[in-house]
């Protein structure tokens, strides 16, 4: 299992973390892999921390636990930086992705010490420049897609236009909105 | 498998029971005497009848047959001699020990 | 031919039913089964199914709805969880009694208390004394599988006694994970049509259900309740050949993982199977001799099979997710003890309590437990056989 991608997802409720892994599990899929993508509930209320988690591999998955040491965590909302232990087990060869409007040496004193790589992006930005309302979980995708590698851009864009073509079928102009916001997110993570 | 009713009584083996107790087929109760339930038992006294038929559809088993338009005798195979038709029949008709 | 697809635990089975189109369908919702009715929901107003959709005001309900549509001489079902469960409990009994075949597609949560939605198996175990036939499922593709093969064994002529066919809360039925659908018609022509001897709404042969027994028959008719449970396992065994020719996924009544020469083995039920097959793999690159038995069928329970597969093991660790309050641990563990006795088994056994309220299993828990058994091995005795898993102490 040693091409196996860990990664875990750090949000409130409502603001869509459960999706975004649901989502990756999609196109990640949709390119092959085999797949998990799962949420950890807790109290099932707007704003608590939810974690979410996804595995991406070449082989069969079958483990079921949460993921403890992940490659990569991904930061829905800036906030979880105080609230949660978002680098708890964060392997140092894998990365961290972050929601934030800061500078990345802001950030850093937020870390515990994670030696890895960081990365930001500004999804409230790219969400309201793109579509107009704030859904962070859209460029968060394209951000971790470009941090992991685990597609290029291309095959990323095309499959999931492919999945909103499907979704929206009746809302043309929410594919357009989201595509707009995947691009533009993979051109602003830092 | 259907039930074969007659082999019903407290000396079946379990393997003759239908699956899930079921009952299929209907009027299967008329195999059953329920009459000995009880002693008591209306009686009729055919001179005092005017064959009003009043007493036939009160009755809760069915045992007062109507046969050409006619009230027909008992029966006590199945009567339980809850007196009710003696209390239905305005002619004094029917009859029962401790009911008027 | 198959279609690779992604899905949660809850979609698989919304869409085995699709597939299957059953006639009545009475909900009432509870985490986590929830998706289920909604899922099928949206296939009634789709017009995917023809099936009767009767949202009802409580579980209780449910299941006597289910009953009666089934008595009618419908293919009928219903699904729910934990508290939902436990208040169908009369029903249950009166399901298997009345020897309906029906399904009941469980997502198994813990009973309260304290009220938890997370996974584990309270529920369902304290339903597994209710004559119903049990099946539980490892992941997404076993919850559909086993859901494709409830009616044929339920109907069964032989059998003709209800199905729970369970999987975990959240860990498979909210996780999203690849599986394998079979083709609509495939299912449908596997499924067959439900063509009941005697129903209610036979107008050639009126019928009477659930007569009331007294004490001379009240006990052969439980005794001749018995007899289908002991048609069950031959079906599922039949069944799942037929089914494996249309899949290519074969089942059994339990599966064995790496058990040709494990001296210490591992038997547990659902999701953690998974978790521990990674820590069977981890330890047999090590050489240990390690292996897992995961049962499928747990109602009828297949003593002697299992006990004939742990046969050459020295050592046994039975995995329960829900406490039994015996003070000797659960009720997969009292089974699994019972049936080495019988066989005169010398396995040295123990039995753990875990994953209680959703508590996860990982990979490192499990390669605990054989680390356990190890030394259970070694001192040629079980010591404490009533143990936590993952508990604070």
């Amino acid at each position: 299992m040693s091409n196996l991608t860990e990664i875990r997802w750090h949000g409130r409720g409502g603001q869509g973390a459960k999706t975004a892994a649901l989502l990756l599990a999609d196109v990640a899929f949709q390119t092959g892999k085999y797949v998990q993508g799962f949420p950890e509930y807790g109290p099932e209320r707007m704003g608590a921390p939810i974690t979410a988690y996804n595995r991406i591999s070449d082989t069969v998955i079958r483990t079921h636990s949460n993921i403890y040491d992940p490659e990569y965590v991904v930061v829905v909302d800036e906030s979880l930086l105080e609230a949660a232990d978002v680098t708890a087990g964060l392997r140092k060869e894998g990365a961290i992705l972050i929601n934030t409007s800061r500078r990345k040496e802001e950030i850093l004193p937020h870390l515990k010490g994670y030696e890895g790589r960081v990365y930001t992006i500004d999804a409230h930005k790219v969400s309201m420049e793109a579509m107009g309302k704030y859904f962070p979980n859209t460029p968060l995708l394209a951000a971790i897609v470009k941090v992991t590698g685990l597609m290029d851009e291309e095959t990323f864009l095309r499959e999931m236009k492919a999945s909103f073509s499907h979704k929206f079928a009746s809302k043309p102009e929410v594919i357009e909105g989201n595509m707009a916001a995947l691009e533009m997110a993979f051109k602003e993570v830092q | 498998m259907a039930m074969d009713v007659t082999k019903l009584g407290v000396k079946a083996k379990w393997k003759e029971l239908t699956e899930g107790m079921i009952i299929a087929g209907a009027g299967t109760s008329k195999a059953f005497n329920t009459g000995e339930w009880s002693t008591d038992k209306p009686e009729f006294i055919e001179d005092k009848c005017k064959q009003c038929l009043l007493c036939v559809p009160v009755c809760p088993d069915s045992c007062i047959p109507v046969i050409d338009m006619k009230r027909g005798a008992f029966d006590y195979d199945h009567c339980k001699g809850c007196g009710i038709c003696v209390k239905a029949c305005p002619f004094g008709a029917i009859t029962m020990e401790g009911v008027r | 031919m198959a279609k690779r697809d992604r899905l949660s635990g809850n979609e698989a089975v919304a869409i085995a039913l699709r597939q299957i189109n059953p006639d009545v369908f009475p909900a009432f919702p509870i985490t986590p089964s929830t998706e289920i009715p909604q899922y099928f929901a949206s296939f009634v107003a789709n017009g995917q199914v023809d099936t009767e959709f009767i949202p009802v005001e409580s579980e209780h309900s449910s299941m006597s709805a289910a009953i009666g549509a089934s008595a009618a001489g419908a293919r009928s079902l219903t699904a729910t969880s934990s508290c939902g469960l436990a208040y169908m409990w009369e029903e249950l009994y009166i399901a298997a009694s009345n020897r309906l075949p029906l399904a009941l597609a469980l997502v198994n949560r813990a009973l309260s208390g304290p009220i938890n939605i997370n996974c584990d198996h309270s529920d369902s175990m304290g339903a597994r004394d209710s004559g119903w036939i049990q099946m539980y499922a490892e992941n997404n593709q076993e919850a559909y599988d086993n859901m494709v093969q409830a009616y044929r064994i339920s109907e069964h002529k032989d059998v003709r006694l209800p199905i729970m066919i369970c999987q975990d809360g959240f860990i498979t039925s909210h996780a999203v994970e690849n599986i394998e659908l079979l083709e609509d018609r495939e299912v449908k022509k596997f499924v067959g049509e439900y063509c009941p001897e005697n129903y209610l709404l036979n107008p050639e042969c009126p019928m009477a259900v659930g007569p009331y027994s007294i004490t001379d028959y009240y006990m052969e008719a439980k005794r001749n309740q018995a007899e289908g449970m002991k048609h069950v396992s031959q079906v599922v065994l039949d069944v799942a050949k037929e089914f494996s020719s249309i899949s290519g996924r074969s089942y059994g009544l339990f599966e064995e993982y790496r058990m040709e020469d494990a001296e210490r083995a591992v038997v547990m039920i659902g999701s953690a199977a998974g978790t521990t097959k990674d820590a069977i793999d981890r330890l047999r690159e090590k050489g240990e001799k390690v292996g897992l038995i995961k049962i499928r069928l747990y109602r009828p329970f297949p003593a002697s099979e299992i006990a004939e597969a742990l046969r050459n093991v020295k050592a046994v660790a039975v995995m329960d997710r829900a406490e039994g309050y015996t003070n000797q641990g659960g009720p997969l563990g009292a089974d699994v003890m019972s049936a080495l006795y019988r066989a005169r088994g010398n396995a040295l056994a123990v039995n753990y309590i875990y994953g209680l309220g959703g508590r996860d299993v990982r990979v490192e828990d499990m390669e605990g437990v054989f680390e356990a058994l190890k030394q259970i091995m070694e001192e040629g005795d079980a010591g404490e056989t009533y143990r936590y898993l993952g508990l604070r102490e």
